[in-house]
């Protein structure tokens, strides 16, 4: 008989399980939310919110995704916000400013994420940092960078009404007349194909034994420090995508911003049941997770809550979601 | 029993300042399961740890298999068939029980893993070990027994010729222990070697077909389980060895009053409605092998760790104590085994960390009073003799015997009454030792009490007017320092219930 921790019958039933308890209730707390600001707000109900939502859900989705992987290894990645106005910033530059194929602007979007994260990677795994400091470094370092690149100028990308301004539509298509948010599609996508990834191929299976154990991971003949430099790998070229969300959604981006979104991307992870202390989380988790906080992010101001309340919530919702994960880990829930 | 399949000869090992491994000898056959016996600090470890790559000898041969061998790390002693069952469980508690059998070594089809031949393929190895566990339960919700037996499964999946068990019942039950016992069989009747680490006399009797007996990092000898008796075995551990001045009796007047009385303290699996009283003036030692639980105890006694049930008494008036906070006003003061961690701030000053549990009576207004602050730390770097040029050096650029008075000069800074010293010359070189003692001598001739637990018999001889022996979680012994001897102890020490 295989032993079994106390348990009421709904968290130890097979399909709950399965799922996740946590990623249930906020399935339920999501709709709960819709409820309460549809009702409070008319202007909540039109169509364009669900396009402001979707802006908001792509890039926090994309970071998300990223960041899930450092996470499960035990670690952060704090440069992703900053690093997210960073790599669009270069790539708008090089578009705009010198002139370059939309095409080229977006590979060095992406590569600046892949080189920044190679760099978080190796500062964690070889030089042993504490991942929070060495990303915390490399946020400023990228932050400064960015502005540097640009000539301390902001950049705006291509307009749609631009013959190259297609990056504009490559999330959000005109369909006789009706936008569409298409780039809903796209991050599913990448979520089942990272997922599997997650869960199915030995890198992924090295991440979370890594997060789980990496002692043990180690003695088991795994080359701890190659799959944990993956993880920010992954988390860079995440932001790197995430850039391309945020300028096909938003179109101009300031030299220096940024800062703060991190945390909605890696509370919407931990909102979503992937546990600050590692080894434990899902890719279905974060998409749910960053999809309550681009509610938040467009339903507060709707129902009077400005900027400043908005922040203070999003805080509190945080502090919530870290400390029942906290309580996850003493096993009491 | 079978060939042999192991040798292990002449191996020696030095670390700085500790000779670990003097020419230790061990022999393995196939189809034997053969324990490994000895103290605390006897070098069973470092010997398994020589043996599978984890340390490098410095001198003596390794034959496997007919072959002379030198692993550089686990992983070669694994592939060739040596693999360690730990004490500390190697496990990922995240993943399934079949991830972790297999981790490092998945099956594949194709790019992805194979997660439902990996199920089949464990399911076989338990089929085969006669255990049920279901693969694909995630590792951390079992119990450790049966975490255990997937370590096992892990093992024997590795094709393992020898299997070492390091201490491997500490942690199960009895039922688990009879299971563990009818696998360690079997795997003896398919003829692998088995090594069996274990302090528990009884265990060995009946599991173990030769007993290899090491000492101070020395090889003892080899005996014949069934040919032998526990006492045989006991003499062997703890040898003819002459202890430097054991106190011969107590020091504490008949009379003298109970300063702390403990009664049925129960905190998790390592402490076991454990109760003693302490008496004014009275060195109380805490014996026991390691994992026996007398850190444990001091914690919940202490309020560092929760406790679930039991009284304290403090100079005869019951007492809550909920966390250190509370035992340090109750004038209780704990030393802790791991000075750096828990002891002292080492970047701070002698006079900063004497003055650190007791604060508060060193303010001027919102400010430290640092004059006063420096008198109170001269007055005890004086009384403690602690070698410094002054109460203003840091702690880190101290010896460990004066690092270890500093510590004292805290508590008695406090004005404590109670003293708990865990391991008190742990990292301490022989001389600051007999330093240390004479300060307890002291302290205790003053009217403090002390409870010190140590896991060195010298000391425990040497220092205890009474010694209070544990052993896994429970009290087994309780003997007067006149009537105390090291034979004594150790049989305390492995009693089980």
């Amino acid at each position: 008989m295989t032993e079994k921790k106390k348990g009421n019958a709904f968290t130890e039933n097979p399909l709950v399980r399965a799922i996740g308890v946590q990623k249930i209730v906020v399935v339920f707390v999501l709709i709960a939310m819709l409820i309460i600001f549809s009702a409070a707000s008319s202007a909540f109900r039109q169509y364009s919110t669900l396009l402001s939502v979707m802006d908001c859900t792509y890039y926090l989705a994309l970071l998300g995704i990223g960041v899930t992987f450092c996470l499960i290894t035990g670690g952060v990645d704090l440069s992703i916000g900053t690093g997210m106005f960073c790599y669009a910033l270069v790539g708008g530059f090089l578009i705009t400013q010198k002139d370059m194929p939309v095409i080229v602007g977006i590979l060095a979007t992406v590569f600046c994420g892949l080189l920044v994260g190679t760099i978080n990677g190796l500062i964690v795994s070889r030089g042993g940092h504490a991942p929070f400091l060495a990303t915390l470094c490399t946020m400023m370092i990228v932050r400064g960078m960015g502005a540097i690149i640009t000539g301390n100028a902001s950049v705006t990308w291509p307009s749609s009404s631009s013959p190259i301004g297609w990056t504009r539509r490559i999330f959000k298509m005109d369909i006789g007349g009706m936008k569409v948010p298409i780039g809903f599609l796209w991050v599913l996508i990448l979520a089942v194909v990272m997922s599997i990834f997650l869960n199915k191929t030995r890198p992924g299976r090295y991440i979370i034994a890594i997060g789980s154990n990496k002692e043990a991971t180690r003695l088991s003949g795994v080359n701890v420090a190659t799959y944990q430099t993956l993880a920010y790998v992954i988390s860079g070229i995440f932001t790197g995508l995430a850039a391309l969300a945020y300028s096909s959604a938003f179109q101009s981006m300031i030299p220096g911003g940024g800062g703060g979104i991190e945390l909605n991307a890696i509370g919407g992870a931990i909102i979503g049941g992937t546990s600050m202390s590692g080894g434990s989380g899902t890719i279905s988790g974060t998409i749910i997770g960053v999809f309550l906080m681009s509610i938040l992010q467009t339903g507060l101001p709707m129902i009077g809550l400005q900027a400043n309340w908005q922040q203070i919530i999003i805080g509190l919702v945080l502090i919530v979601a870290v400390y029942i994960d906290v309580l996850k880990n003493k096993k009491l829930v | 029993m079978g060939d042999v399949i192991l040798t292990m000869k002449g191996i020696d090992k030095s670390f700085p300042g500790v000779h670990a491994l003097d020419h230790v000898d061990l022999e393995v056959r196939k189809g034997e399961v053969h324990a490994l016996m000895g103290e605390n600090g006897a070098g069973k470890s470092t010997l398994m740890k020589v043996l599978t790559g984890i340390y490098s000898k410095d001198s003596g041969t390794i034959t496997y298999e007919g072959r002379e061998v030198e692993f550089t790390n686990p992983r070669e002693a694994q592939d060739a068939g040596i693999v360690i069952v730990h004490q500390e469980l190697n496990m990922m508690g995240h993943l399934t029980v079949a991830q972790n059998i297999f981790i490092g070594r998945e099956i594949m089809k194709g790019k992805l893993i194979d997660d439902k031949k990996m199920n089949e393929e464990a399911g076989k190895l338990f089929e085969q070990l006669g255990i049920d566990i279901d693969p694909k339960e995630t590792m951390s919700r079992l119990t450790v027994g049966k975490q255990q037996m997937c370590e096992i499964a892990k093992a024997i999946s590795h094709e393992a010729k020898v299997i070492i068990f390091d201490e491997p019942s500490a942690a199960l039950t009895e039922a688990e222990i009879e299971e563990l016992f009818k696998i360690i069989r079997d795997l003896r009747d398919k003829q692998l070697g088995i090594v069996y680490i274990s302090h528990r006399m009884d265990e060995i009797k009946v599991i173990t077909d030769r007993v290899t007996v090491m000492r101070d990092g020395g090889y003892v000898g080899t005996l014949i389980t069934k040919d032998s008796t526990k006492d045989d075995i006991i003499n062997m551990m703890v040898g003819r060895v002459i202890y430097e001045d054991p106190k011969t009796e107590s020091a504490v007047p008949e009379d003298a009053p109970v300063v702390l009385k403990v009664e049925h303290l129960n905190a998790g699996r390592m402490v076991r409605d454990v109760s003693f009283e302490l008496r004014k003036g009275e060195i109380l030692g805490f014996s026991g092998l390691m994992g026996a639980g007398r850190t444990e105890t001091a914690r919940a006694l202490f309020g560092a760790d929760p406790k679930e049930s039991g009284d304290v008494y403090v100079n005869g008036t019951k007492v809550e104590i909920k966390t250190p906070q509370d035992a340090v006003k109750c004038g209780i003061g704990y030393l802790s085994e791991d000075r750096k961690r828990y002891g002292i701030v080492v970047a701070k000053t002698i006079a900063e960390n004497s003055t650190m549990a007791s604060l508060e009576n060193f303010m001027k207004g919102a400010f430290i009073d640092k004059k006063k602050e420096n008198q109170a730390a001269q007055e005890y770097v004086d009384a403690l003799k602690t070698k410094t040029p002054g109460v203003d050096q840091l702690v880190v650029n101290l010896s460990g015997g004066n690092q270890q008075k500093v510590v004292i000069a805290k508590w008695l800074v406090r004005n404590c009454d109670i003293l708990i010293f865990d391991e008190p010359t742990r990292g301490i070189d022989v001389g600051a030792k007999s330093e240390i003692y004479q300060l307890m001598n002291e302290l205790v001739a003053q009217g403090k009490s002390i409870i010190m637990i140590s896991s060195e018999m010298t000391e425990i001889l040497r220092m205890s007017d009474r010694i209070v022996v544990m052993c896994e979680g429970r009290k087994t012994g309780e003997l007067d320092i006149a009537e105390a001897t090291q034979e004594r102890i150790m049989h305390a020490a492995t009693l089980r219930d």
